[in-house]
This record gives structure tokens, sequence and C-alpha cells, in this order.
């Protein structure tokens, strides 16, 4: 109650003063570049940024995983076009093996923390806290301004050591130490092991900045009669997922510190009785280990900091386009609340072989195998939506219905790594590639396609073209399952993943023709990409006018003008009378009724239970 | 070249825009109104996603069938055969999972496809199915913890520590050396300052259980004996992985890591088994350990008793007794690196 009364103050407070400067406003932003594109602090626009910078990482990252792809399928055959590329790196277009192993870890670290994170959090937790809680931008704009800033000053940190002459970091995403810490040990751990701790700093601020107004604006910007359970699960979902965010990420930050002080300062935190070049160091009591607790302390939230915002995108994606409400609302959010929970005390799977007191380890697979049940939930709940539903196959519902697949998919093959009796004949194999990639990499990325072509009209007023989003559909799903399918196959059958080839094996040797498949159906997958890059920039110029609300939604964010201003509302912020799922609600003229209409309005549909939501 | 190239690239974004334009243009023209276009594509995606399924998941089934043999042959440990029949049950409860939820999804994407005839049915809650998908869950994940634990437990038993024939795997930027107990089967103690380029591994000389101890560049293991694996590394992380006997243990700079097994099955009789005449087991490094990460291995063989006995004798010592003058003689001198280490520079 304080904080709904709170909340209008402040917001006639802004009303006001944006009422009083409208004409300002109109000037500064048709006519300063800067001011509109690059000094913003509206909200809309810096989603925007978010989601461009990170659609050119993705890129970036796919085109290095294209490279290794080939080396993979192809370790005897020269590319010279390589040559052009990567100069030294692959001289007579033979790719250098340490280069591979630099093309790995940038790939990783890109996409899991450009793309899936800052790119996802930072797109659609900017685009749709405000829009879909009735608030004319986030609590701070200034903050908000500056986590982009620093999202952006990291992104070109971590290009830049694409260009230094030691290469880039290459001891793997996860940068163990002592092969990270040591520039002995592989080229990439000296300047390019800095830059990549630096980027990684300032990535970590960008996202508390960002995180911390997340949490705020939905906490106390929330518009009248918007309670907690009324909120989109879309909200619900970014707003854990900041939590989770601000809770772990600190710990990766204190991880990069300590291994900045063990690299450049002579500490021994994570280095110990080590002997290295012909010459022992003087590193002593350290432990490798700590560093790998630390990292998974962080490591495994992420996993659903990247994973949730998906899930919400889908489950608003996939109650609009079934024309039903999302089934089990509630159970919805605490089963996310659950995961969030679980996903604090499950680092230690990471582990199971490295060392750790077996005990340690038994705790650990007992809390790993819990969070199977939430998810479970989860798509039992989406399985039961589209059930008696009404689909549109828009391009948005194509993507959540492939989010849904690849997260039963992903997921289940989990349980097995998460059985420590299991993981060790699978742990560091291509099983775990197929896995990650399937469950956090594919589902997380189908959830984002979906929520850009579902909220495309709301940020930039046109339709994308739907054609071209289905090509790019069945192209990416077939790639999806063509490339991580068959790598579990290779997992079982005891390959190591990040070996530059696997010539050296004759028992590997059967494994060549999968491999070939795998690349294939990756360029196909690279392609569908290109099709999607093509269709979003066209679109954005030339798409089709987008109408107000184009999906027949009941959420806020298609109550606001499709032209974008400054206050998202023109005249009062809307009020919210019910809850967002009422799709196809017995004895409603249409099949869609927006959370600002009031139940005095629709006596025809009225029941007794309303007032439960 | 790269000037075409870029020609190319600029000429094919030109194209793509004007058909884009061209087919945008005839779509307006040809008066097809935008619901028709969703009718068509509504049918069309439902009916994609159910081909998808019948097509897609018999293929699944297919590459499991042929890609079977290139999958890893019996666990040759005899803890290994335990992992692989929890393998097994969890394959089955995730398969039948997979097929339940893969079908309901399809199936439904095609059975429910739009029709302005029709209304969805408002339904958004209901306890008993909600508990039904929770309670189920639970019972089958806890049936798996339990399964797995016990297996688990077994094989990381403690009280099994210091039993078993002691065999150090020492790894160190790009190899293993393999370092057995010998008659006393105490391995003499290590340390990383005296490695020397005669003493890689760095063994203390005045230990007198180092005496006997002997060193290998492969590792060989008699059969149906208890082998305790005594893991370390000297520069960076590495992994002990053997697929073949369902073992792996990281080795770790500056702690012992340990891993417990009873090889059960020869490499003569794994020959006849895989009816493969060229078949050798292999202990890989699956830890990203540098540039010839990928090239890190080692070469295992099991034998029979009698026959690993012998093998065993014919085996250098750790210090001969010239090595040991030398030792003594040369202890202020700096240690030299190893000629075979390969730099990763």
């Amino acid at each position: 109650m304080e904080v709904n009364q709170h909340n209008e103050v402040s917001a006639h407070h802004d009303d006001h003063s944006h009422h009083g400067h409208d004409d300002h406003h109109e000037h500064e932003e048709s006519n300063n570049f800067f001011a509109k594109y690059v000094f913003t602090t509206d909200h809309k626009m810096i989603s925007k940024q978010f989601l461009i910078t990170a659609i050119v990482m993705a890129f970036l990252a796919m085109a290095m995983s294209m490279i290794f792809r080939l080396q993979l399928a192809w370790p005897d055959v020269k590319f010279p076009f390589l040559e052009d590329v990567l100069g030294r790196w692959a001289k007579d277009g033979k790719l250098d093996p340490g280069f591979y192993l630099a093309l790995v870890t940038i790939h990783g670290t890109i996409m899991v923390f450009f793309v899936l994170t800052g790119g996802l959090s930072g797109t659609f937790a900017n685009l749709l806290i405000p829009l879909q809680v009735g608030a004319r931008d986030m609590a701070s704009g200034f903050l908000n301004a500056l986590s982009f800033w620093f999202f952006f000053v990291s992104t070109l940190v971590m290009c830049s050591s694409l260009f230094i002459e030691a290469g880039p970091a290459s001891a793997g995403w996860t940068i163990y130490p002592p092969l990270s810490a040591l520039p002995q040990a592989i080229g990439g751990s000296g300047l390019g092991m800095t830059l990549w701790l630096v980027s990684m700093a300032l990535f970590i601020a960008s996202s508390l900045l960002g995180g911390i107004n997340y949490v705020t604006t939905v906490l106390n910007l929330r518009t009248k009669g918007m309670n907690m359970t009324k909120l989109p699960l879309t909200v619900w979902a970014l707003f854990i997922t900041a939590i989770l965010g601000v809770l772990s990420f600190p710990v990766l930050l204190a991880a990069a510190l300590l291994l900045i002080f063990d690299r450049s300062f002579g500490t021994s935190f994570f280095l110990s009785d080590i002997f290295i070049d012909g010459a022992p160091l003087d590193y002593a009591g350290g432990s490798p280990i700590l560093f790998q607790h630390l990292f998974w302390f962080l490591g495994h939230p992420e996993v659903y900091i990247v994973l949730l915002p998906a899930l919400g995108l889908a489950s608003e994606v996939i109650s609009v386009n079934s024309r039903k409400p999302i089934f089990g609302y509630k159970a919805m959010i605490g089963s996310m609340l659950v995961i969030a929970f679980l996903s604090f005390i499950v680092w230690g799977h990471h582990m199971f072989i490295t060392g750790m007191n077996p005990f340690l380890g038994s705790v650990f697979v007992f809390t790993t195998l819990l969070v199977a049940i939430p998810s479970a939930v989860k798509v039992f709940n989406y399985l039961t939506t589209l059930w008696k539903g009404n689909i549109q196959f828009t391009p948005q519902m194509m993507f959540a219905m492939g989010l849904v697949s690849t997260f039963i998919t992903g997921g289940l093959t989990g349980i097995i790594l998460g059985d420590s009796t299991l993981d060790i004949n699978v742990h560091d194999t291509y099983f775990v590639v197929a896995h990650f990639h399937i469950v956090m990499g594919s589902s997380a990325i189908f959830g984002m396609f979906a929520g850009v072509y579902h909220w495309f009209p709301r940020m930039y007023g046109r339709m994308m073209n739907r054609k071209l989003g289905y090509a790019h559909f069945w192209l990416t799903l077939l790639g999806v399952y063509g490339v991580f399918f068959p790598m579990h196959f290779l997992g079982l059958g005891g390959v190591p993943r990040r070996y530059y080839a696997n010539t050296g094996y004759e028992a590997f040797n059967a494994f060549v023709d999968i491999n070939v498949i795998i690349t294939i159906f990756a360029i196909i997958a690279g392609f569908a990409q290109l099709i999607f890059a093509f269709n979003f920039f066209y679109s954005m110029f030339r798409g089709k006018k987008s109408v107000q609300n184009p999906w027949k939604a009941n959420t806020l964010e298609w109550t606001a003008p499709v032209e974008h201003l400054h206050g998202n509302w023109p005249g009062e912020l809307p009020t919210v009378h019910r809850w967002p799922y009422d799709y196809s609600k017995p004895g409603a003229p249409e099949d869609f009724i927006p959370q600002t209409v009031p139940y005095s309005e629709t006596p025809e549909s009225n029941t007794p239970d309303d007032h439960k939501h | 070249m790269n000037l075409l190239l870029t020609l190319a690239v600029v000429f094919g974004i030109l194209v793509l825009v004007r058909i884009a334009n061209v087919a945008q243009m005839a779509a307006e023209l040809s008066g097809e109104t935008d619901e028709e276009e969703e009718e068509k594509a509504n049918k069309w995606n439902s009916l994609g996603f159910l081909l998808f399924m019948v097509i897609g998941l018999p293929l699944m089934v297919y590459c499991a069938i042929k890609w079977r043999p290139l999958m890893l042959p019996v666990a040759a440990s005899e803890h290994g055969v335990g992992v692989d029949k929890l393998m097994d049950i969890n394959w089955w409860v995730l398969i039948i999972t997979f097929f339940i939820t893969s079908i309901l999804l399809f199936w439904f994407a095609y059975k429910y496809r739009y029709n302005k005839n029709r209304r969805s049915y408002y339904f958004h809650d209901n306890m008993k199915l909600e508990m039904i998908w929770t309670v189920v869950p639970t019972i089958v994940l806890s049936g798996l913890i339990v399964t797995g634990l016990i297996e688990w437990n077994n094989i990381t038993d403690i009280a099994k520590t210091n039993q078993g024939m002691k065999v150090q795997i020492y790894a160190k930027q790009f190899d293993f050396t393999a370092r057995y107990a010998g008659k006393d089967n105490n391995l003499g103690s290590s340390f990383f300052r005296n490695i020397t380029d005669t003493n890689p591994l760095g063994v203390d000389s005045s230990d007198a259980s180092a005496a006997d101890d002997k060193f290998s560049s492969e590792l060989v293991m008699p059969v149906g004996e208890e082998i305790e694996l005594v893991i370390n590394s000297r520069d960076v992380i590495h992994s002990v992985y053997l697929p073949h006997f369902r073992a792996q243990m990281n080795a770790v700079p500056g702690m012992t890591t340990r891993f417990h097994f009873k090889p059960t099955i020869t490499t003569t009789k794994m020959k006849e088994i895989t009816g493969n005449p060229k078949f050798e087991y292999i202990l890989l490094c699956n830890k990203i350990c540098g540039v010839a990460h990928y090239n890190m291995k080692m070469p295992v063989r099991v034998l029979e008793k009698d026959e690993f006995t012998k093998w065993l004798r014919e085996q250098k010592r750790v210090f001969t007794r010239e090595s040991l003058n030398a030792a003594a003689g040369a202890d202020s001198t700096k240690a030299v690196v190893d000629s075979t280490v390969v730099s990763a520079k």
C-alpha cells in the first residue's frame, strides 16, 4: 500500500515534468544525434543499444565457431581463405592449435556473457520492465545508461584482445588457473588474459548497475493496481534474474581480482608447487580448486541468469499466441523462485572429479537433481498451456515452441551430468558440450529470438517479415539438432572437448564422419542467422508499419502509443485492474481483455474466481 | 580478391533488399489479406511441427542404433559395470520422458493450430494436475539420486584408500609419467623443488621408500588387482581420463588426488571382445592444459598378473646408484628442464 502511494506521487511528479517540457524533448530527439543515440537515458533506446551490440557480438562469436568447426570436420584440409582473415594464426590456411583454443575461449565468453547475459537481460529488462509495470522509465536512467556504456566498453576491450601479438585469452571460458595465470603455460595467458579480466570487471560493473536498477524499478515503480501477482511472467523472470546477478556476479569479481593479484602482484591465492619452463615458481599455499569454487558460485547461477529471462519471454509469447492463459501462473513463479534458490547451492556439480571431498559431491548431487523438479513443473505447465489452445504460429511462437523442445532435450541430459557417478566418464567430453549448448545456448537464444520477433513492433514501430522469420526458425531448429544431437555420441564415445584434432587417436577415427555432419549443420544454422540479420535491419527501416497492439496482447506495453515518447504514455499512467492472462475468457466478446480494463466493464465475463488473480 | 569478395557481399545484400521489396509489393498487389496469409502460415507450420516429430524421433532412434558400435565397449573395471548399469537405468527414464513430452509438444502444435471458429479453453489452474507433476518427478528423481549415490559411495569409499597397488600418475605439459611403488607399496615422497632433468618427478632421494620406486612412460596394470592411482601435476591442471575403465580424476598442482579401481579385462581379452585386433586402452588428458592438450596421452595395457610381474621387473628404478651420487654432488645446481618438455611459446 505504501509503495503504491509513493509510486503515484512520483508518477504525478513525472507527469508534470514531462508535460512541461514536451516541446523541448521533441526538439532534442529529432536534431541531436548524441542526445538521442549516445547519451540517452531512455530505457527503450538503451534496450536497442544492448540488442544491437549483442547481435554484432553474436555474429562475431558465431563466425569463430564456424572456423573451429571447419578445423574439427576437416583437420587435414587447408583453407587458404583463413590466412586472409586470420593472418599468422592460420599460416597456409592451417589453423594454429593455440589460436583454436583462443577461438573456443572467446566464443564461449562472448556467447555466455555478452550475448545471453548482457544481450538478453539488457535488451528485455530495459524494454519490458518499465513498459510492463507501467513506469515512465527505469528508477535511475543515468545508472541505466552507465550500465550500457560499461557493457559497450567491455565488449570493445574483449575485441581488442583479438589483435594483440600473443593472442587473446585461451584457457577456456572458465579460465581455470594455473593455466590462466601463467603466460609460460600458454601464450594467451599474457596480455590477452589481462584484457579478458579487465573486460570482465567492466562487464560485472555493467551487470550490477543494470541489475540494481531492474530490481528497484520492479519493486518501486509499479503503476496503480499492479500488484506483484499481476505482473506478467516476463517481469517476474527478469526480476528474479536481476536478483541472481546482483548476488552472484560480485563473487566472480572477487575471483577475477584475486587472479589479477596472483598474475601481477605475486600473491598465491590459486597457485602452489609449480615447476614450469625449467624452473620452480615461488608460489606456495594456494589452491586452484578455490578458484573453481568461486567461479562456479557465479557460474551456476549464471546458467539461470541466461535461461530464466528466455523462459519468461517464452511464457508470455506462448500464452499470447495460444490465446490462452498461462497454466499455473503461481506455480510458474514458484518454480522460478525454487530454481533461483537451488542455483546457489549446486555449483559443486561442475567439480565432482577435481578431488573435492566425495561426501561434498554427494550433497551437490542431491541439490542438483532437485532442480529437475521445478523444471519439470515448468515444462508440464507449458504443455498444458498449449493443450486446447488456439495456436497462432507467428515466428515468435515458433521460437517459443523451439525453446520448450530444447529445454526438454537438454534438461534431461543434465540429469546424467548431475549424477556424480555418471559424470565421471562424461565429464569434459562432448556430452557436456552437447548438453549445455542445447539447454542453455539454444533455449536461451530461442527465447531471445521469440522476444525479438514479438517485441520488434514495440521497439521499432514496424513488423518483421513473417516468411523470412519462418525460414529462419526452421533452418535454426534443424541446425541446432543437427549440430548438438550427434555430439552426445562423441561424448559417450569418450571424445574430450577442447581438442584441436582427434587424428592422433586410432579409436576416434570412427567419429570423423559425425564431425563432418555436425559442421554441415553448423553452416546451415549460420546461414539461417544471416536471414535473421537481414530481416532485422531491413524491417527496421522498410518493414510494414505496426498497429498499436499487433498481437492482441493484454500487457501494458501495448497500451502505449506506437511512436516512442520519453515517459512512455502521453497522459496519465495506465491503471491495472486484472492479471495479464485473460485470454479467451468465456463470455467476453474478444479473445483478450487488456490489464487496463476494469471488471466493472466486463460483467459478461466476470467469475467468482476473479479476485484470486 | 578481397575487393571482389566485398563487392559480392554488397551486391548480394542489394539483391536481397530488392527481392524483399518486390515480394512485399507482389503480396500487396495479389490482394492476399493478412488473415489469409496467417491462416496459411498456421497450417503449414503446424504441419511442419508434426513432420519434424514424425521424421525426427525415428531418426534419433536410427542414429542411436547406427552409432552404438562407436560407443565405448563394456567397462573394463569392476566399478565400471555398476556405472554402466546406472547409466542404462537413467537412459530409460530419460528416453521415456523425452518421448512423452516431445510427442505431446508437437502433437499439440498440430492439433490445436489456430481456427477462427474455435476458442481456447480458459483453463489456468488445477491443483490435482500440478500435484501429479510435482510428486511424480520427485519420486523418480529420488530413485535416481539414491541409486546414484550408492554407486558413488562405493567408488569413492575412503576405507579403500591405501589399499591396492599404488601407482603415481604424474602430469606435466604435455605428457604423463607413471611411478610404481615397488615391493613396499610405498611411494617415496616428492617435491617440486627437487625436480631436475634426471629426476623429472622431484622424488626425494633421501626417502628410503623411494629406493624401489620405478618409472614408466606407459600405464601397465595387472588384471583383477586393486589399483590406487595417486595423481599429481607439476604445472597446470590436467585430467587423468581412462574412458574404458569409467575412471577420471583431475591432476591438480599443489595437491594429491586419488582414484581407486580394479581392472577386470586384459588388453588381449578386450581385443577379442571388441573384435578389433588393434584395440588399445588409453589414458587421455581431459582438462584444457595448453597448446598441445590434444596430444597429451599415455598408452595403457592390462596384463595377466605373471606377465605384469615380469614387465615390472624390467622397468628402470627412479634412482640408480649413479644418479644418487650425482644428486648428492649437484644439490646446489639449478634444476634443468627435461628436454622433452614442449614449450608453450
